[in-house]
């Protein structure tokens, strides 16, 4: 019956993270059910850079592994969402950060995690979601003069010939 | 005349008087040994390679955006055409992720022929790498053999779904098709082939000095290295990090199989040779004991609703592709078509080391680093 007085690996996040940057920097933390029960947090985008670099270097966090990430157009908002593994505790994690549907930009995280890097350029070429600090954010799938952001809810193709 | 001469002093030792100077080399996008329609534009210094920047997107169909207007089931032939050469696990994965966001149960038989599907499509998938490699660094014969016995599992998938390499055959809920009458026997058959034919493989390549002396040591790098590009499936475990979707978070029926986790830790191009071949071997163990347990009878198709509707919310699953971890991500807002659908492709992940691995390569090994990463360029640009 230890589970009771042990923390789960969500509140264990939730004080580290706390403890280290004060409750402001989490506005949300949730478990997923829907995603296979995946300890899910919202942080601040101010504090972002900072956690993130706390995410990777802390002992007790130790998340190496970047699975993915990437943007979701919410019309009132924008979303990014992170998903990080720990091969030394075999924990999963989510991250969430709400950004403005205007001019939505969030720092970068590629000098961080290597694999960000032409993953945010993805985010950028198709959503529009500026990283700040970023190397090299320039379009990767589609052509350099390319009108628009095609992920966005709102993107209408543009046509040369009208 | 100079030619019949001992050669004087000037003649042997010229290194020095050499003039190299930097040159921009074009690879591709049409070129056999990019496996696709890839680009890399390499800044050369005499055969070092200075820099090397990849372009890519000349394949970007806009997936992502295409299944925004299309049904949960309609998705299904789209994830066909990411990676072209397992399009088992990539069915796979879309289904798993509707179903976990569901909570539906799978009934036994439709999780066995999908497993029996996922693991011969490993095989052929290796099976191509295999030969493709091989043609790539100067081999023709080996292509010769692994296309003979891939074609014999791509029969086997065509007699089971109707197609060779799209197969449309997964459905939110199960299989779109039961396994004909006698094709359990066949696939046990080719199991029983391929064990024996697989010794051949290594025979005819794997021992071979001038192989070994071309790959050991090339493309280099360790596990810290690994990890913080994100690397998944062979591209991680020749780094010796034990890691397997399939084993260590167990999905669909595979925590009733044993097999072996291969790793090696010289992180080169050997080693991943090494590695998808012994992959290979572990496939036919999952196949051999899934062909044993295959059940009697049984539905193929669990209880799913008439229209897909997950609820709203948000789900990411991962599972192990040939090439790596393939993951997929839905925001659902409750309606029968996605919000928005992420998809993470090991190919277009893994690629991401290729630059760092290039600079100070020497020009010709460019081919054999590229190569052993294993990539479907339907997948990196999705």
């Amino acid at each position: 019956m230890e589970e009771h007085v042990q923390l789960t690996p969500l509140e264990r996040y939730v004080t580290r993270i706390g403890e280290k940057f004060g409750e402001s920097a989490i506005e949300n933390a949730y478990i997923n059910e829907l995603a296979k029960h995946v300890p899910t947090l919202v942080i601040q985008k101010e504090q972002w850079k900072e956690v993130a670099r706390f995410l990777k270097e802390d002992e007790s966090l130790h998340f190496e592994y970047l699975s993915n990430l990437h943007g979701i157009d919410y019309e009132d908002r924008m979303e990014m969402y992170y998903h990080f593994y720990s091969y030394k505790h075999r924990q999963n994690l989510a991250v969430k950060i709400v950004l403005p549907r205007e001019n939505p930009s969030v720092c970068s995280v590629a000098e961080i995690w290597g694999g960000a890097d032409w993953s945010e350029r993805e985010t950028y070429d198709l959503l529009g979601i500026h990283f700040a600090g970023h190397p090299n954010l320039t379009r990767i799938m589609l052509p350099d003069d390319w009108v628009g952001y095609p992920l966005r809810k709102d993107y209408v193709e543009y046509d040369e010939e009208v | 005349m100079l030619r019949n001469q001992p050669p004087t002093e000037s003649v042997i030792s010229p290194a020095p008087e050499i003039r190299t100077e930097e040159m921009l080399l074009n690879v591709g996008p049409q070129h056999p040994s990019t496996h696709g329609v890839f680009r890399l534009v390499v800044k050369i210094e005499g055969e070092t390679i200075k820099e090397a920047v990849p372009v890519m997107g000349y394949l970007h169909r806009g997936t992502e955006k295409i299944a925004e207007n299309l049904t949960y089931t309609q998705i299904i032939p789209y994830m066909d055409r990411l990676d072209y050469l397992a399009a088992m696990t990539n069915n796979y994965v879309l289904c798993h992720a509707v179903e976990t966001m569901m909570g539906l149960a799978i009934p036994e038989r439709a999780d066995y022929l999908r497993i029996i599907a996922m693991e011969l499509n490993r095989i052929a998938s290796h099976l191509v790498w295999w030969g493709t490699y091989l043609l790539d660094i100067g081999a023709m014969s080996p292509f010769l053999y692994a296309f003979r016995d891939r074609e014999s599992i791509l029969d086997l998938l065509n007699e089971l779904c109707g197609a060779r390499m799209t197969f449309n055959y997964m459905r939110i809920g199960g299989v779109k098709w039961d396994a004909p009458p006698g094709w359990i026997e066949k696939v046990a058959n080719f199991v029983q082939y391929m064990k024996k034919e697989l010794p051949n493989y290594h025979k005819l390549v794997s021992g071979n000095e001038i192989f070994i002396h071309r790959l050991a040591g090339i493309g280099q790098y360790d596990a810290d290295t690994a990890l913080h590009y994100s690397l998944s499936g062979v591209m991680l475990r020749c780094t010796g990090i034990k890691w397997d979707l399939r084993r260590d978070e167990s999905y669909s029926l595979y925590d009733r199989f044993e097999f072996e986790i291969p790793t090696a830790v010289e992180g080169d191009c050997l080693a991943r040779y090494w590695l998808r071949l012994a992959e290979i071997e572990q496939s036919l163990r999952i196949l051999e004991q899934a062909v044993q347990q295959f059940p009697a009878d049984g539905e193929i198709m669990g209880k799913v609703p008439r229209v897909i509707r997950p609820p709203a919310g948000e789900t990411y699953v991962r599972i192990e592709s040939p090439r790596g971890e393939i993951g997929v991500y839905i925001a659902s807002q409750g309606k029968d078509k996605p919000w928005r659908l992420k998809l993470r492709r090991p190919s277009f992940m893994n690629l991401q080391i290729l630059p760092h691995l290039l600079v100070g390569a020497n020009m010709a090994n460019m081919v054999a680093i590229l190569g052993s990463i294993d990539i479907v360029l339907g997948e990196v640009d999705a």
